[in-house]
C-alpha cells in the first residue's frame, strides 16, 4: 500500500440533456481497500462508474490512475489502465461457454484455438488463486446467476484488472450467494486488488467496505470510514433528511380467513411445473410475506391469484371459490370480487409507460360508473380530478395527472399504482416487489401505506425478494422454493440465516 | 441413370446462387443485422456483371462490377441500420425496391433491349471447368458418373460457393473474428464492454454479405444464364433466407438446405421425369411453386425450433 490513491477523480461533471447526472465529483479510492459508493436510484453512481470505465465521456474533470493522469475515452482504455467492471446486468453471451466469454475481446491472436487453451490454463490458475471455481466448458445459459457473476469477475481478472468495480452485485443473488461473493471480494482485497462496490443497500456497505462515499442528486455528499459511521447516518446523508429504517407497526390482530389457497398448481406453456401444490391462508388484518429467490413460483402465484394465469386447485376468497380456468378467471372478475393487485413489474404490468398518470389510474377500472359520462363517453375530467386527489393523498411528485408514467421516478410510479389499487378498498391486496427500484424515502412511505391497510383489517399477500422487507413487514412468512412452500415462520422466531436456507431449498422441520 | 445425373447436375447449378446468398445472410445475421435485401443485392450484381461482361467481353470484370454494386447496397444497408440505427427490415425492403427499378432502368438506358442485357458469349460467360481425372474416372461405377457428370463440368463459381461452406465454418468457429462476430449478434453489449467496436464488426459482416451476394448475382447472369433479364433473381434472396432459418444459421446445414431447394427447382424444370416415373402428369405450375411452398412451411416454423441470434434486428444503443 502506498499513499497514492488507486483512483482519483477530480471535478467530474456529466449532463444528459438538462439532467445533471454528476456534478463536480471528486473522490479518492485507496489501494487494497473496498470502497463503497451508496446513493439512491438516480443519484449518479452508475454514471460515475461508467465514466471511469469509458462508457461515457465526462463533460469536465480529470481521472488519475495510480497518480497518473489518464484519459479513458473507451472501454479498451479502461481495461488497459487495469480497471475491470462487473455490471448490474451481466454482459455475457448466453450461448457461449464460460471460456469463450472470458476470452472474447482479449484473444491472443487471430486463431481461436491457442487463445482458448491459454485462457483455460490461466482460468485454472485464477480459480486456485482466488477460489473462483467455474466449469470453463459450461454454457452461460446453463449456469446460475451466482456463477455468471463469477464469470464476470474472472473476465476482469483475466484482463489483469487491479481495480474492480461492481455495480449492485447482490441484486440478483440469494443471501448465501451474496455471502459467497463477499468472501471472494475479501480474498481479492487480500491479494491487493482495489474494489469499488456500488450499492443502495446499507447492510452491505456496513458489512464489507472500508470506506464509503455517499451520493445524492449527482453530488458526492460525504466520504467516511465505514467503522466511523452508522446506517441511520448514511441513510440521512443519502436522502437528505432523517429516515425511519424500521417499519413502525403494532402487532397484527388477524380476523376471519380472507384467502385460502389449497394445493394450487400451475404448469407454464413449456410444460414446466411452476407451482407444485401450494397451500396457505391469509387472514383479515395480517400481512403474509412470501420470501424466495426470484423465479421460484412467486410470480406465477401472483398471476394466478390476479386472474391472468390459469391453474388447478382451490382458491377460496371469503369462503367462496374462485374460478381458476373458466370464463370468470380474469382480472376484471377478480377485481370485482375484491382483489387488488400491485404487480411485481410495474413498468410492464402495472403501468403503461407512455400513458399519462390519469390514463393509468383508469387501467382496470375504466368501467367504474364514476368515470363515465354516459354509455359512450368517459368522463375524463372526473378521472383527472380523481387522479389528482389520489396523487395528493399518496404524495406523488410532481402531482401532475397529465404527465406520462415514464416521466415519474420509480418510487412515484409505484405510488401511482398503489393509490389506484389501495383506494379501491379491496378485501385482499396482492403486492409484488413493492419497493424494487424505489428510493429509501419512498420505501418508508410505501411500507407505511401497506401497514395502514393491514390495520384497516385487510388481508395482504406480500411477495418480495428483499429479505429485509419481508422480515420487517410480514406478520407471518412463507418461503417458496421451486414452486413449493418450504415452510412458514413467524418473523420474531426466525432469522435471515434460517430463511436463507429455506430459500435455497434446504427443508426445515415442517411448519 | 442419365436422367438422375442431369437432375443432380441441375440441382448443383441451381443451388449455387441460393448457397452464396444463404451464406451471405448467415454472416450478416450472425452479426445481428437482418438482411431482407439479399434479393436486391443479387439483382443489382446480376445486372452489373452481365452489363460489364457484355461491354468489356471479360466476365471477370463483370464479376468485380457485380460485387462492387452489391457492396454499395450493403453500405447503404449498413449506414441505415448500423450507423443511423434504423429499422433493418425497412432498409432491406427499400434496397429491394431500388434494385428492382434501377436494374431495368439502367439496362434500358445502356442497351435499349427492353430492360435486358445482350446475350453473353465466349469470354463474357463463365465456362464449365473439367476437373482432373473426370474422363478417366467416368467408367468407375456410381462414383465415376457422379464425379464426371455432376461434380465436374461446373463453372468456377460453383466450386467457389462450395468452398465457402467449410471456409465460413472455419472463420466463424475457429477464428477470433468469428467469435467476435457471433458475440455481436448475440449480445453486442458484451462485445462493447470488452473493448471491441460493435459498429466495426457489424460493418465487416455486412461487407462480407455484400461480396457473397455479388458473387451470387454474377453467377446468375454469367454462369447459370447468359445475360440479365428483368427480375431474374425470382425470389432467390427470400428462399435463401428461408434456407438460412432451416439451416439454423450454420454453414454446413446451409449447404444441405440449399441443395434441397435447388433440387426442388431442378425438378420443376423436368415435369417429364415425374410423368415417366410416376405415370401421371403433374402441372408444371405446381412443380414451380414447390420451392416457395417449402419456404412458407419453413418460415411458418414447421421445421422445429430455430433460435435466431438473440440481438438480431436490434440496433445497438449503449444503455443508460
Amino acid at each position: 500500500m502506498t499513499d497514492t490513491p488507486a483512483i482519483e477523480l477530480v471535478g467530474i461533471s456529466k449532463a444528459f440533456g438538462p439532467v445533471q447526472a454528476n456534478k463536480d465529483i471528486s473522490i479518492r479510492v485507496m489501494h487494497g481497500t473496498i470502497h463503497g459508493i451508496i446513493g439512491e436510484n438516480g443519484a449518479g453512481k452508475s454514471t460515475l462508474m461508467s465514466i471511469l470505465y469509458g462508457f461515457y465521456k465526462a463533460d469536465a474533470g480529470e481521472i488519475f490512475i495510480n497518480g497518473q493522469k489518464t484519459q479513458i475515452p473507451d472501454s479498451q482504455a479502461a481495461i488497459s489502465a487495469g480497471i475491470g467492471m462487473v455490471f448490474q446486468h451481466f454482459k455475457l453471451v448466453e450461448n457461449f461457454t464460460v471460456l469463450e466469454n472470458v476470452v472474447l475481446g482479449a484473444e491472443d491472436g487471430w486463431r481461436l484455438g491457442p487463445s482458448l487453451s491459454k485462457a483455460r490454463r490461466q482460468l485454472k490458475q485464477l480459480a486456485d488463486d482466488y477460489d473462483l471455481n467455474v466449469d470453463p466448458d459450461a454454457r452461460i445459459e446453463d449456469i446460475g446467476v451466482g456463477m455468471q457473476q463469477r464469470v464476470e469477475i474472472l473476465k476482469a481478472l483475466y484482463r489483469d484488472a487491479n481495480i474492480l468495480i461492481l455495480d449492485e452485485p447482490t441484486g440478483v443473488l440469494t443471501p448465501a450467494e451474496a455471502d459467497q461473493l463477499f468472501r471472494i471480494l475479501e480474498r481479492l482485497k487480500e491479494e491487493g486488488k482495489t474494489i469499488i462496490l456500488i450499492t443502495h443497500k446499507l447492510r452491505e456497505i456496513m458489512e464489507i467496505t472500508d470506506t464509503v462515499s455517499v451520493m445524492r442528486r449527482g453530488q458526492m455528499t460525504a466520504t467516511v470510514k465505514t467503522s466511523e459511521t452508522s446506517p441511520p447516518e448514511l441513510a440521512e446523508l443519502m436522502v437528505g433528511r432523517k429516515v425511519l429504517l424500521r417499519v413502525d407497526k403494532k402487532p397484527a390482530a388477524p380476523g376471519k380467513s380472507v384467502l385460502e389457497v389449497k394445493d394450487l398448481r400451475v404448469v407454464d406453456v413449456k410444460g414446466v411445473q411452476r407451482l407444485r401444490g401450494v397451500s396457505f391462508e391469509v387472514r383479515a388484518g395480517e400481512i403474509l410475506g412470501i420470501a424466495g429467490v426470484a423465479g421460484n413460483g412467486q410470480s406465477e402465484l401472483l398471476e394466478v391469484l390476479g386472474g391472468y394465469e390459469k391453474g388447478t386447485g382451490t382458491i377460496l376468497l371469503n369462503g367462496e371459490p374462485l374460478d381458476l380456468t373458466g370464463a370468470a378467471s380474469d382480472g376484471q372478475t377478480r377485481r370485482a370480487r375484491g382483489i387488488a393487485h400491485v404487480p411485481e413489474d410495474r413498468q410492464h404490468e402495472g403501468l403503461i409507460m407512455n400513458f399519462t398518470a390519469w390514463e393509468n389510474v383508469a387501467l382496470g377500472y375504466h368501467n367504474d360508473p364514476k368515470y363515465q359520462t354516459n354509455a359512450l363517453f368517459m368522463n375524463n375530467a372526473a378521472l383527472r380530478a380523481d387522479t389528482e386527489a389520489k396523487m395528493k393523498r399518496f404524495d406523488v411528485r410532481p402531482p401532475d395527472p397529465s404527465l406520462a408514467a415514464k416521466n415519474f421516478s420509480g418510487g412515484n410510479q409505484q405510488k401511482i399504482v398503489l393509490a389506484r389499487e389501495i383506494e379501491r378498498n379491496p378485501d385482499l391486496l396482492l403486492i409484488g416487489q413493492p419497493t424494487r427500484g424505489v428510493d429509501i424515502g419512498a420505501i418508508e412511505f410505501i411500507h407505511q401505506q401497506i401497514v395502514a391497510l393491514r390495520d384497516q383489517g385487510k388481508a395482504i399477500l406480500l411477495v418480495s425478494v428483499e429479505l429485509d422487507e419481508i422480515m420487517s413487514l410480514s406478520d407471518r412468512i412463507a418461503v417458496m422454493f421451486d414452486g413449493r412452500i418450504m415452510g412458514e415462520r413467524l418473523p420474531a422466531e426466525t432469522n435471515a440465516g434460517e430463511l436463507g436456507l429455506l430459500m435455497a431449498g434446504v427443508a426445515g422441520e415442517a411448519a | 441413370m442419365t436422367d438422375i445425373l442431369t437432375l443432380l447436375d441441375a440441382t448443383l447449378r441451381l443451388s449455387t446462387p441460393l448457397l452464396l446468398a444463404c451464406l451471405a445472410g448467415l454472416f450478416s445475421e450472425r452479426a445481428g443485422i437482418f438482411d431482407i435485401g439479399l434479393e436486391g443485392k443479387m439483382l443489382v450484381a446480376a445486372f452489373l456483371s452481365a452489363a460489364f461482361a457484355a461491354m468489356t467481353g471479360n466476365v471477370w470484370i463483370g464479376l468485380l462490377a457485380g460485387i462492387g454494386g452489391s457492396l454499395i447496397l450493403s453500405a447503404i444497408h449498413g449506414l441505415a441500420s448500423i450507423t443511423f440505427r434504423g429499422n433493418q427490415l425497412i432498409s432491406g425492403v427499400a434496397i429491394n425496391f431500388l434494385a428492382s427499378g434501377i436494374t431495368v432502368l439502367m439496362a434500358q438506358a445502356w442497351f435499349q433491349q427492353g430492360g435486358r442485357t445482350p446475350s453473353l458469349t465466349g469470354n463474357g460467360r463463365f465456362d464449365a471447368i473439367t476437373l482432373p481425372f473426370a474422363n478417366a474416372l467416368a467408367g468407375v461405377p456410381v462414383i465415376g458418373p457422379i464425379y464426371s457428370e455432376v461434380i465436374s463440368g461446373q463453372t468456377i463459381l460453383v466450386y467457389v460457393a462450395l468452398a465457402f461452406v467449410p471456409l465460413s465454418w472455419w472463420v466463424l468457429f475457429q477464428t477470433r473474428f468469428g467469435l467476435r462476430l457471433r458475440a455481436v449478434g448475440e449480445n453486442p453489449a458484451a462485445v462493447d464492454t470488452a473493448g471491441v467496436s460493435v459498429v466495426g464488426l457489424r460493418f465487416a459482416a455486412v461487407a462480407i454479405c455484400g461480396v457473397l451476394c455479388g458473387v451470387a448475382g454474377a453467377y446468375l447472369s454469367t454462369g447459370l444464364q447468359a445475360g440479365f433479364v428483368k427480375e431474374m433473381t425470382a425470389g432467390r434472396g427470400y428462399i435463401a433466407l428461408a434456407a438460412l432459418i432451416f439451416a439454423k444459421w450454420r454453414p454446413w446445414y446451409a449447404l444441405y438446405a440449399c441443395l434441397l431447394f435447388g433440387f426442388l427447382q431442378a425438378f420443376a424444370l423436368r415435369p417429364d421425369l415425374i410423368e415417366r416415373w410416376l405415370h401421371f402428369k403433374v402441372q408444371t405450375q405446381l412443380l414451380d411453386v414447390m420451392p416457395y411452398i417449402l419456404t412458407i412451411i419453413i418460415l411458418a416454423g414447421f421445421v422445429g425450433k430455430a433460435i435466431p441470434p438473440r440481438a438480431g434486428g436490434e440496433p445497438y444503443v449503449k444503455e443508460r
